[in-house]
This record gives structure tokens, sequence and C-alpha cells, in this order.
């Protein structure tokens, strides 16, 4: 991003020590269905992440992120469903795993371009759901009747009960995934993720390999989004194909366009969004919530063209230039 | 002081006041979730949206049966507040509402959940917590296993108890069949084959020839050619409606002609006998234990005249020919017959006692001699069907109203 950095050190230390205080404090202060809720949003925030990574910063377009949400999830639930393993122990394999599919998905990318991949990566959303169910996979995924997990559960010397341990597993997943994909994006890889989508001509030129790229785009990001799946198979303790229908990848998307496009903190709103606004949409409409998402929806393209993260942006700038006017 | 002070002050005064005017009925009352001296709070979930939401008006029908309740007085002093919540089909969505429903809004227990794998996904958790599950919107058999999952129970017939009821009128009619089954490879399939196996046991292997198809399969043609091979004079199908279609068609190209059973989700007359050809299908069995509200048997039934005049009254929008609404009726009536039996004690441990031990009794949206009942040993809440065959043009009933086995 162009942003100039302006802030003082002291503020950005002030800022992050409020945005730790701001994730932990729930573990005390919430009760525990708020506890899960807000769990879960974290999850999606992580799911939107990695979209964000291949969409947002690489400019290629995917509607099946929920598909590698799904490989994630199956890849955390049949070891331990079937294998007895801890939680922790499968999301090396889950990362593995989603990052080969991520890479293997990344190459047909490598010919379609734009609209033609957000359909190829669609079909394989609405394909995921069905193959798990197939006879030669059943014995592994449960078919149709899914798989039934125990969530980890918290070590005795923290006394917490599970929903606060669950919360502070998936800020410790989510928090180590946040870092490091800010450290990737911010360094020469990101500059050459974004050179790739708003120019590829000019980054070839530039002497980037634009395969190598996009297809490691694609892995990383499904890595990401596959951790989100893995977190939330242990959150609900049970996974079926019904849990990862189509709609999954349509909800990251609409998360990843209201947090803001190609933006880190976006993300983390867009999570929050696709969790908490179905429920407030249900509030004010039980006969027809799907009308009152889609107006909730609208307004805040409307009014937020460049989402959540692009107004934080707007007002960062508002705010130096009167500073800056202030000053003369 | 203020005046909104004041105003405060009065308010507090008269709340003190009811608050003893009430005190007879809190005394009474028992200390239990969900329940107050004034309110039962129940909760469920429902696709209120997303691909099943064909049966959301399952919920329009029980908001209104409680509205009526309501209207009429309520329970023991108190209103039923029914909270229906969206979940989308999605079993991630159901346990985060169900938890809604438990944690947040603290309802007493949840009634009449929608599908199969959205409440797989919180069974275990309404188990632990020892919230009762009732009357679940669902088919499966898993529900009716009371030494493991002692706080979830179903309601209508599970596809086990019919192919139970198959099998036992099978052995009625003909002690020496030789039965072919054809079922779907999946659970809904498999219940078949597990009801069959119920009621024949070790004669099982020595009377039964099975073939299965994968919902994906084209065609269930080889299946159905392969079954007459061996010779069978009964068939009973539990397959989707577009393979019922197929195997009534197919059966009857092929000049066989075995006493067939179709399962009773698939013999719609739009969506299966009108594609498979009507006059082919002369003869074919099913079951049911709904009165269907456009046979004109029902024209002047006081049951279904009960249920008219509530739809009427209290769904004035509702589709009549839907007959989500006669289940709902059903369910309905079932749980508040519950909550009767309850008196003035509505603790979540008396809940699921009453729910498990209702004597049986006649609903008036059930075919006339199926009972709902329960038992603490036995969850099969409605475990009675009877059969009907096709004529040509209507299913019309036939028989005694046969209850499966209980295992």
């Amino acid at each position: 991003m162009s942003r100039p950095v302006t802030m003082p050190n002291w503020l950005r230390g002030v800022l992050f020590i409020a945005g730790c205080t701001l994730a932990v404090a729930p573990i005390w202060l919430l009760e525990s269905f708020h506890l899960f809720q807000l769990t879960m949003a974290v999850i999606m925030a992580l799911a939107v992440l990695g979209l964000n990574i291949v969409t947002g910063y690489n400019g290629q377009i995917s509607l099946g992120h929920g598909a590698f949400f799904a490989v994630g999830a199956y890849a955390s639930a049949i070891p331990m469903s079937l294998l007895d393993w801890s939680f922790w122990a499968t999301l090396p394999v889950s990362a593995v795993v989603c990052g080969a599919v991520g890479w293997g998905v990344g190459f047909p990318a490598l010919r379609l371009g734009g609209l033609y991949l957000a359909l190829t990566t669609f079909s394989l959303a609405v394909a995921v759901p069905q193959i798990l169910k197939h006879k030669w996979v059943e014995a592994w995924t449960g078919g149709v009747q899914g798989l039934f997990l125990l969530k980890p559960e918290a070590p005795d010397w923290l006394k917490l009960n599970p929903d606060q341990y669950m919360y502070v597993v998936a800020l410790i997943v989510a928090g180590v995934c946040y870092l490091l994909v800010w450290n990737l994006l911010r360094g020469r890889l990101g500059r050459a993720l974004m050179a790739v989508r708003d120019n590829p001509t000019a980054a070839e030129a530039m002497g980037m390999d634009l395969a190598t790229l996009k297809t490691r785009a694609f892995a990383v990001s499904a890595v990401i989004t596959g951790m989100a799946g893995s977190l939330s198979a242990a959150v609900v303790e049970f996974v079926a194909p019904d849990s990862f229908t189509f709609m999954v990848s349509i909800t990251l998307f609409v998360g990843m366009v209201v947090g803001g496009v190609a933006s880190i903190l976006g993300s983390v709103f867009g999570g929050f969004f696709v969790l908490f606004v179905p429920n407030i949409a249900e509030a004010i409409s039980r006969s027809a919530p799907g009308i009152i998402y889609g107006m909730i929806l609208i307004a805040f393209l409307f009014v937020l063209p460049d989402g959540v993260a692009g107004l934080i942006r707007r007002l960062g700038a508002l705010l130096r230039r009167t500073k800056g006017r202030n000053t003369i | 002081m203020s005046t909104s002070d004041i105003k405060t002050a009065r308010r507090t005064i008269l709340i003190a006041s009811a608050g003893t005017l009430a005190a007879p009925n809190i005394a009474a009352a028992q200390e239990a979730p969900g329940v107050t001296a004034t309110e039962i709070r129940i909760g469920s979930t429902n696709s209120l949206s997303g691909p099943a939401s064909a049966y959301s008006v399952i919920s329009t029908c029980l908001t209104a049966m409680f509205r009526r309740l309501n209207d009429e007085g309520g329970l023991a002093g108190r209103r039923i507040s029914f909270t229906v919540y969206d979940d989308a089909y999605a079993p991630p969505r159901t346990l985060e509402q169900t938890r809604r429903l438990v944690e947040q809004d603290r309802v007493a227990f949840t009634f009449n959940q929608l599908g199969t794998p959205t409440n797989n996904a919180v069974h275990r958790y309404m188990n632990q917590r020892r919230v009762p599950h009732l009357f679940l919107a669902t088919g499966a058999d898993k529900w009716a296993n009371p030494r493991e999952y002692p706080w979830t129970i179903g309601w209508q017939p599970s596809y086990r108890v019919e192919a139970q009821i198959y099998a036992k009128y099978i052995l009625e009619q003909r002690p020496n069949a030789k039965i072919a089954l054809l079922y779907q490879n999946d659970d809904f399939g498999k219940d078949y084959l597990n009801g069959v196996r119920d009621v024949l046991g070790t004669r099982f292997d020595s009377m039964v020839r099975t073939a299965t198809n994968e919902s994906t399969d084209p065609t269930v043609d080889s299946q159905i050619v392969q079954l007459q091979a061996s010779g069978a004079d009964v068939l009973i199908c539990g397959v989707i409606p577009r393979f019922a279609a197929q195997a009534i068609r197919r059966v009857s190209d092929l000049g066989w002609r075995p006493m067939m059973f179709m399962t009773n989700v698939s013999v719609s007359v739009g969506a299966v006998m009108q594609p498979a050809g009507p006059e082919r299908a002369v003869g074919l069995i099913t079951s049911d234990y709904r009165k269907d509200q456009s046979d004109p048997a029902w024209a002047n039934d006081p049951g279904m005249n009960e249920w008219r005049a509530f739809m009427q009254r209290f769904v004035p929008g509702g589709d009549l020919t839907d007959n989500n609404f006669t289940y709902a009726y059903g369910a309905g009536t079932t749980m508040i017959q519950v909550l009767r039996q309850c008196g003035n004690d509505f603790s979540r441990e008396n809940v699921m006692r009453q729910a498990t031990s209702i004597a049986p009794m006649d609903v008036a949206t059930l075919l006339p001699g199926i009972k709902v009942q329960t038992q603490p040993t036995n969850f099969n809440v409605i475990r009675q069907m009877q059969l009907q065959r096709w004529d040509g043009r209507s299913w019309a009933r036939f028989g005694n109203v046969i209850e499966g086995a209980n295992v």
C-alpha cells in the first residue's frame, strides 16, 4: 500500500498493546456463548485473510475458498476422530494438505483469468461437499453423517473452561497467521504480488516469475484458509459435507469485499461482518432475514465502497490533512 | 428529586406490588431454567433461508399453535414464548444458534429443530448440558437411543420403522417370500436394510437378495434386472424419487409382477407416479401416518376440521395443500400434551420425564388408529403406519395399522 507511514513509534506501540488487550479481555468479560461466537468470528477473519492474499493482493478472483476451508476442517477432523490425534498435531498436516491442494489449484489459475478463474474455483466449491460423500473416501470422511470429534482440552494449570480455552487457541493460531502474512506482504513478496495484480506485463518485464508467484500465492492462501477450517472443526466438534456448501465461499468473498480488498486489518472486519450481520438481520426480520442481510450489504458497499479498511484509511488521511493545515 | 426519579420510584413500587400479587404463583413455581412465574421459554432452529427453506412453514405453524395456546390463557398461568432462529441448514450455524438459545436466551428446552446433519451438530451438546432436545423434525433412526442420548427424542416414524412395517406385512402375506431389496448406499437407504433385518433376523440371509445404487448413478435399470433374475416375488425400494420412477417403469417393462413396496418419501403423484406412468404402478404399496388433506375421505373429518379451523384463524395465508402443516400440527399437539402433563413443574428433568411417558394418544392430523406414545425405554414416538396401494389414480389405504418391531 502506498500509505505513507507517519505514525510515531510510541503511538504504534500503544495501539499494539491496546489491540492485544482488546483481543484478550473477552476471555474474562464475555459469557461462554458470546465467547463462542467471538471464536467463530476470529476463525472467519482468518479464513477471509486467506482469501485476501490471493484475491485482494494477487488479483486472482477465487469463489472457491470454501473448499480449502473444508479440506482444512477434514484434515484436522479425520486424524482427531479416527486416530485420536491432538488438535495441535493436526495443524501441520492440515497446512501441508491445504498447501498442496492450493498449489494444485493454482496451476489452472495460470491459464484462466478473471471471471473464468472465478467460475473454475466456484466449481471446486460446489464439488467438494459431493466429493466428501463419495464411497471411495466415505470410510475416512464419515459420508453424509460426517465426523464427530472432541475439542482440545485446556491444560490444568490454565484454569480456563473449554470455551475460554478454544478462544485462546483460535486467537493464537489466528494471531500467528496474521503476523506471518503481514510480514510476508509488507516485504518484497507482497510488492511482487501486487505488481502482478496491477500490471502483469510490467511485472514480468521486471523479472518476476508470474507462474511461481501465482501458484505460491494460491498455496499460501489455501494454507491460511485451511487453518481456519481446522479451527472451525475443533470448535464445532463436528464436520459434515453440509457444513461446507458453496455458501461458505460466497460468505468469505462477501467478508473480503466488505472488510476491504487487499487489507489485512480489513479481513478482521470482514470476518466479524459475516458472522454477526446475519444475526442482526434475523433480529430485524424473522420472515425475510436474507432481504435484510442484502440491504445491509448494499448499504455497506454504497457507504464504504472500499470496505471498512478503506474508511479507516480515508479517515487517517483526513486527519493528517487537517493536522497539516493547522501547523501552517 | 427530579420528575424522572419520581417516575422511577413509582415504577419500582408498581413492580414490587405486582410481585406481591403474583407471589403465590412464584411460590409454586420451581427454580427451573427458562421458566418464570409468567413464562416458559422454548427454542427451535429451522431453515428460514437456504436450500431447505420450504420447511420453514413448520415453524410458522408451531408459532401459531403456541399463540393459540397463549390466547386461551397459556399453561399453568404461564405464556409460551417460542423463539426460532435461522440456521440456513448449515450445521455450524445450528450449533451457534442452539447455544444462543440455551446460553443467552436461556430457553427451558428446544423443540422440533429441523434436519439430520443440523441436529447431529448439537446432539452431543444438548445431552452434555442435559437440555431436552425434543421431537426433532428428521426421519433418521438415531434419535431413538435412550441409553446413550437420554435427552434427545425424534417424532416421525423413522425409515427403519417403515421398513420393519413392510417386512411384517410381507411375512404375514407371504411367509415364504423371496425378497429383493433395492436401497440407496447411504444412511437413508441403509435404514431400509436395517429395518428388514430387524424383522427377519436369522432368516434375512436366506430370504433377501439386495442391490444398491448411488445417488449419483444415472439409472437403476441394471439393479432391477439383477434382482428380477434372483427369482424374487417381493421388491422393496428405498430410493429417492428419481430412481423410484425409474424402478416402477423398469419393473413394468420387464413384465415382472412382484409385490412392490416404495419408500413413502418417493410416492409423490407429481414427482414419481406421473413420470413413471400411473397405469404401470397399479398395485404399488407404500405407507403413511398422516391424513392426506387432498383425500376426500377427510372432507368432514373432525380432526381435519379442527386443523382447517386453526389454519383459517391463525395461519390465514398458509397453503392448505402443504403437508408440512399437518406434520407441524401433529408435532405441536404432542408438545402441548407434554407441557400439560408437566403440571406445575417445568424443570428440564420433568419435561424429559413427561416427554418420554406419553400414554397412547390420538392426534387430529394422524390417521385413525395411529397413536403418539413414548416410554422411557422406547423413544419411537410414532411407530405405526398404515399401508396404502396405488389404484391407478390415487393412493387407497387398506388393512390395519401396523406397528414396527421394537428393537
